[in-house]
């Protein structure tokens, strides 16, 4: 048999394999995180090798939610994100037009200051604003922590907008111009109009950091129960041993569920606003 | 003449410096201007206790220096950071590369592997870190059970795998890294590799190349760029990542990263001085680091 001839049946072999192994290694976890989440502790201990669930339940679920607080973690990692997502854009928005439009000092600079602040760790960020909210009273406050995530994700959504305001046609401006629209007027219904497809792709960024950032939500809100996010409460109740596993894993579930059809549902839409603006021509 | 192009270029650069400075504003005060405050106290003796009474500019010594790195698990700590980092950046790079290639052409259900491969990279790693503690839990853990005798994945520093000592937790939390960052990879591969020009290919088939041959003298030098870009970020990001170590083993079993360091000396000990100039080691580690490789990677890029 010739090299090409072997190398290609290898192919046909091993290209489904990888495949497999790829969709048994990332799929695998996620489903048995949720079979897992319906079952009784008892059971997991009883059945450690058993995939499936024998006596499903959903009392773990009422159990993390109602008991262990998880209702009130989601309606804080719901409040921080959401607000960061809005303030984010309020803050972007401007900037992003300005760099993609404008010219004025320091324009070049700018860039090279974003890319730091993106590069730069967080845990080195964290001892000086530890240190600081520590100082003005600040910790246990979401306040504090939607101003770290702000501060966090205003670099790259600037840059994200900043490359989608660049390619909206110059002229649909300033015809708006002509028209007499200022320049916030013109961002406001000419630009922002169109870039529905690019909001909507860097909301989702600032809201899935947000809602899974765990560093800064461990430093500033640890001692106040109340204020907890799910990802840290999931944190900390896991490092403990009086709530079951299961239950956990159906707090693992609640915690990862909302992002995952976030990111699935967002992914949908941007391809199609895409596919949409093509077929416009 | 000039006179109004010139007004009209002046609004413009007021207007742009408007526009800009929230964004300006909310990056140096929440960013820049704390940084530098760490900094400076990486040179002074600050203590969480005693921070309101230690002024700006006050004493300024080396001492926070000498003690981090004086600490006996200094050194074993900046030799698992870059393990650590190493092997986790050049085996998601691989493994998301891997994916790409297979993932290239259409086939029934690529679309369902293609969500499957994202979703560890989108999901919280708080649930995933708690995921796979789970699953490798040495009592119950569903991994455990199809092994003949249960590993105690993450809480065991040393072990042995065909009779060579092995360090057990580190290689676990490295397979971790790996697992969770390859589709941050194969998303870069796959847009690229779909955006190469398809006659290049097919020009090679024609001259009668082998699929290994395509692979490694076609496909692969397109892939150069991508690939060295990636293992800069990868190795960035994962070389003060602190959340995963944290949440797997807390710094435990032989897996501690300087990060975890940094986080102890502010939190259990308060000791702000010593975390920022740990920290700060941390920091230009790093740069010094990124800088020898761009030196090395700009040379060799040249040469080509």
């Amino acid at each position: 048999m010739s090299r090409d001839r072997f190398e290609r049946a290898l192919l046909r072999v091993l290209r489904p394999l990888v495949v497999a192994v790829l969709f048994a290694a990332t799929a695998f976890p996620f489903f048995y995180m949720v079979t897992l989440s319906v079952r009784d502790i008892q059971e997991l201990i009883l059945h450690p090798g058993s995939i499936l669930p024998r006596d499903p339940t959903l009392s773990t679920y009422a159990d993390v939610l109602g008991r262990q607080g998880f209702l009130t973690f989601m309606r804080n990692s719901a409040i921080v994100a959401t607000a960061s997502v809005a303030v984010t854009l309020l803050i972007s928005i401007p900037g992003a037009y300005a760099v993609a439009r404008l010219r004025f000092f320091g324009r070049r600079q700018v860039h090279f200051l974003f890319l730091a602040v993106y590069l730069f760790p967080a845990i080195v960020l964290a001892i000086p604003l530890f240190t600081l909210f520590t100082m003005m009273g600040l910790r246990g406050s979401l306040a504090g922590l939607i101003l770290v995530y702000i501060a966090q994700t205003v670099p790259v959504t600037v840059y994200m907008l900043r490359n989608y305001f660049e390619s909206v046609p110059r002229s649909v401006e300033e015809a708006a111009a002509i028209d007499g629209c200022g320049r916030v007027e013109t961002i406001w219904r000419v630009v922002l109009p169109l870039s529905k497809p690019a909001l909507a792709a860097t909301g989702l960024y600032i809201f899935m950091i947000a809602w899974n950032e765990f560093l800064f939500a461990l430093l500033f809100l640890v001692e106040k129960r109340d204020s907890w996010t799910v990802s840290l409460g999931l944190a900390q109740l896991s490092g403990g041993i009086e709530v079951p596993t299961t239950v956990l894993m159906a707090g693992s579930v609640v915690l990862t569920l909302p992002i995952v059809v976030l990111f699935f549902a967002g992914e949908r839409l941007l391809t199609e606003g895409l596919t949409a603006g093509a077929e416009k021509g | 003449m000039t006179a109004p192009g010139r007004t009209l270029r002046r609004q413009e650069a007021r207007a742009g410096l408007w526009l800009i400075s929230p964004t300006l504003v909310i990056t140096l005060v929440v960013v820049v201007v704390p940084l530098l405050w760490a900094v400076m106290m990486a040179f002074q003796d600050v203590r969480l206790i005693s921070v309101r009474r230690t002024g700006l500019f006050g004493h300024h010594t080396l001492e926070n220096f000498a003690y981090v790195v004086s600490q006996p698990g200094f050194w074993p700590a900046l030799a698992n950071t870059l393990f650590y980092t190493v092997a986790g950046t050049a085996g998601s790079v691989a493994a998301g590369l891997v994916a790409a290639l297979a993932l290239r052409d259409r086939f029934r259900g690529r679309t369902l592997v293609r969500a499957a491969i994202l979703i560890p990279y989108v999901a919280p790693v708080v649930a995933v870190a708690f995921l796979w503690e789970v699953m490798l839990n040495p009592q119950f853990g569903i991994v455990n059970t199809w092994l003949e005798r249960p590993i105690a994945f993450l809480s065991q520093a040393r072990g042995t795998f065909l009779g060579i000592e092995v360090p057990v937790a580190l290689l676990t939390v490295i397979a971790f890294e790996v697992w969770r960052y390859f589709p941050f990879a194969f998303l870069f591969v796959l847009a690229r590799l779909q955006a190469l020009p398809k006659d290049l290919e097919e020009a090679a088939v024609v001259d009668g190349a082998t699929p290994s041959q395509r692979f490694r003298y076609v496909v692969l030098p397109q892939l150069g760029r991508v690939i060295a870009l990636l293992a800069v970020l990868r190795f960035v990001f994962t070389f003060t990542k602190f959340d995963d170590v944290y949440l797997l083993t807390g710094g435990g079993a032989g897996t501690e990263v300087v990060s975890v360091r940094v986080f102890d000396l502010l939190t259990a000990r308060g000791d702000i001085g010593a975390s920022a100039a740990q920290a700060l080691v941390l920091a230009v580690a790093l740069v010094v680091l990124l800088v020898a490789y761009l030196r090395f990677h700009g040379r060799e890029a040249e040469g080509a």
